[in-house]
């Protein structure tokens, strides 16, 4: 499988990162350096065999649904870029 | 007595219980030769301050006879971890100012089990790279040199700033993280020793994710002993975390008899590399003569699956990479890009991920996102975790037939200079983990012993990989190795 630049400049958009028009081709170029080299999971006989999910056997711990944590507003801001009014502020996202 | 920097942990411990050396004169010690040693970039931001703070404390402790595991000795803490109010920003630009309201467990359990903080070391940026070259701090030089030829080496990655640091003796010891190598690696290109526990030994809470099912936490430090005696202090199950086993920690220092008689070691054929230089095929056949001679037996073992771990990784690591990193996004923490006129919230997330990661991160990320994309998750991400299942079930079976440990180099090279490989394609780069991303994968126990050196007087390492759990047992294997290898060289100081 190969990737073009239209490709690359939609997984760039997906993941959000900027890159310029000029980049695009060689982005491709190392994407297709990289899936190549992950292709060789193909050669692998995979039939019948479970995706791992958990990579030691055991069972998650679970807890009390109840409230732990809180009260800490000013401790959840302090590293905000832009913090106003007690709340994360961000450009205009409703008209 | 030698310069109290140059000391290990264990060493340093007894001598502070016996009063012959204070907390505070080890810490000076250290802080001293920190300053020193700016031309190796591996401290990035010292805290000096706390570390006299912490070091006066600790003596006052030692004197009521009250003294903790790691009571008064100095270690450094790779940046990855998150210590409150001090700057914790995995070496990216995007976390640039980053200082935690809170501390990683690990690093809490160290503080409290009396460890003194110097400072955070350098590493490569999100843990992604093999050799320090991807940090916004610049490179980390490896103290070690080519015999006479001054230039630059790699100290490997990502934990660098961790293993140049110890390898320079400007601590005792120091924190680092594997999610490929990145503990085992480094400790073997600067001559060192470093372990990675089985998966869930140590807790993740307060490390900076880079792919949650692969990363773990690990000491690096200057022998065998020391492994064990920090391990201890920063392994246990925590809450926080939900991937935390819960159970006993045994008292690994005390599992160190060096009597390995009778004990298993397999030899996998698959870590024959194409290509491997001779120097390397040479040590670990010296590795297996000297297990051998320790009393244990040599058997050849198959790992079939070898071949397709690292593929299989660079789906998995960038995928659960790509998740993990979505959270940097200008709005909670670190640097958000400056917008124009009109630009909406879109615009501030691409333009903040593109100038706050690098080159390396926003490739993983890219191909992290591409492999989880409708259409791709199950030829790429769900063929890949199959493939984990195999890799996973291939040492399952030959620790079924008895075996104990299995012992394969640590690294298909020594260190390498510095840029060298920056023309190479990503992939040459990748192949520095082939020996360690199996052990990720299949969520075991790994540790590198120096064990030699190469022609140009560069440190080689040997890699023994464990049974789940039984990190004691793989410690005490790498103690007889360490015993027979008798490896003591030092970088000569040039910095």
């Amino acid at each position: 499988m190969s990737i073009d630049q239209s490709t690359a400049a939609k997984v760039a958009k997906l993941a959000r990162i900027k890159v310029e028009e000029d980049a695009l081709p060689a982005l491709a170029s190392e994407f297709n350096t990289i899936l190549g080299f992950i292709e060789q999971l193909n050669e692998v006989d995979v039939d019948g065999v479970e995706p791992m999910v958990s990579v030691t056997p055991m069972r998650l711990k679970r807890r009390e649904d109840v409230v732990t944590d809180g009260n800490q507003q000013d401790k959840v801001l302090a590293n905000a870029p832009d913090a106003r009014e007690g709340f994360f502020a961000v450009p205009k996202v409703v008209e | 007595m030698s310069e109290l920097n140059t000391l290990g942990l264990g060493e340093a411990r007894d001598l502070l219980r016996k009063g012959e050396a204070t907390s505070v004169e080890l810490t000076e010690a250290c802080l001293k030769a920190i300053e020193d040693a700016g031309a190796l970039n591996a401290f990035v931001h010292k805290t000096p301050e706390l570390a006299m703070e912490r070091a006066a404390a600790a003596d006052t402790r030692l004197k009521a006879g009250d003294a903790p595991a790691m009571c008064g000795l100095p270690v450094g803490i790779k940046d990855l971890f998150c210590t409150k109010g001090v700057e914790s920003q995995a070496a990216s630009a995007i976390l640039d100012g980053f200082k935690p309201e809170y501390e990683s467990t690990v690093s809490q359990q160290l503080a409290d089990a009396g460890a003194v903080m110097l400072g955070k070391l350098n590493m490569d940026e999100f843990a992604m790279g093999s050799s320090n070259e991807t940090s916004t701090y610049g490179n980390v030089v490896n103290p070690w040199r080519r015999g006479n030829d001054d230039a630059p080496l790699t100290p490997g990655g990502s934990s660098g700033g961790s293993a140049s640091a110890v390898a320079a003796d400007l601590c005792l010891a120091a924190t680092g993280t594997d999610t490929g190598g990145s503990i085992r690696q480094p400790a073997a290109f600067t001559g060192i020793t470093g372990i990675k526990p089985t998966y869930g030994r140590c807790s993740r809470w307060g490390i900076i994710a880079f792919a949650s099912s692969l990363d773990q936490a690990g000491p690096m430090t200057k022998s065998v002993r020391d492994a064990a005696i920090m391990l201890e202090a920063m392994c246990g199950h925590d809450p926080k975390d939900s991937t935390s086993a819960d159970l006993a920690v045994p008292n690994f220092e005390a599992m160190l008899t060096g009597d390995i008689k009778g004990k298993k070691i397999g030899i996998p054929k698959e870590y024959r590399m194409e290509g491997m230089p001779g120097e390397i095929e040479q040590l670990w056949a010296d590795g297996a003569a000297m297990l051998k001679d320790a009393g244990a037996e040599i058997v050849d073992i198959s790992l079939p699956h070898t071949k397709y771990a690292l593929p299989a990784y660079y789906v998995i690591a960038p995928a659960e990479a790509s998740s993990n990193l979505a959270r940097y996004d200008g709005v909670r923490y670190g640097q958000r890009a400056s917008l124009a006129q009109g630009d909406g919230i879109t615009e501030m997330y691409e333009k903040t991920r593109a100038e706050g990661f690098g080159p390396e991160v926003q490739r993983r990320v890219m191909i992290g996102t591409y492999v989880l994309s409708a259409g791709f998750y199950d030829a790429y991400y769900n063929r890949a975790r199959r493939v984990r299942t195999l890799i996973k079930k291939d040492f399952e079976d030959v620790f079924a037939q008895g075996v104990d440990a299995i012992l394969t180099p640590a690294t298909p090279s020594a260190a390498f200079g510095l840029g060298e490989m920056t023309d190479a394609d990503p992939v040459q780069m990748y192949l520095n983990d082939v020996f360690t991303v199996t052990v990720n994968l299949a969520g075991l126990p790994g540790i590198s012993v120096p064990a030699g050196v190469d022609k140009q007087g560069l440190p080689l390492g040997l890699q023994l990989i464990g049974r789940p759990w039984e990190e004691g047992d793989l410690l005490n294997t790498a103690y007889a190795l360490e015993s027979a290898a008798g490896f003591v060289a030092k970088a000569g100081k040039w910095w």
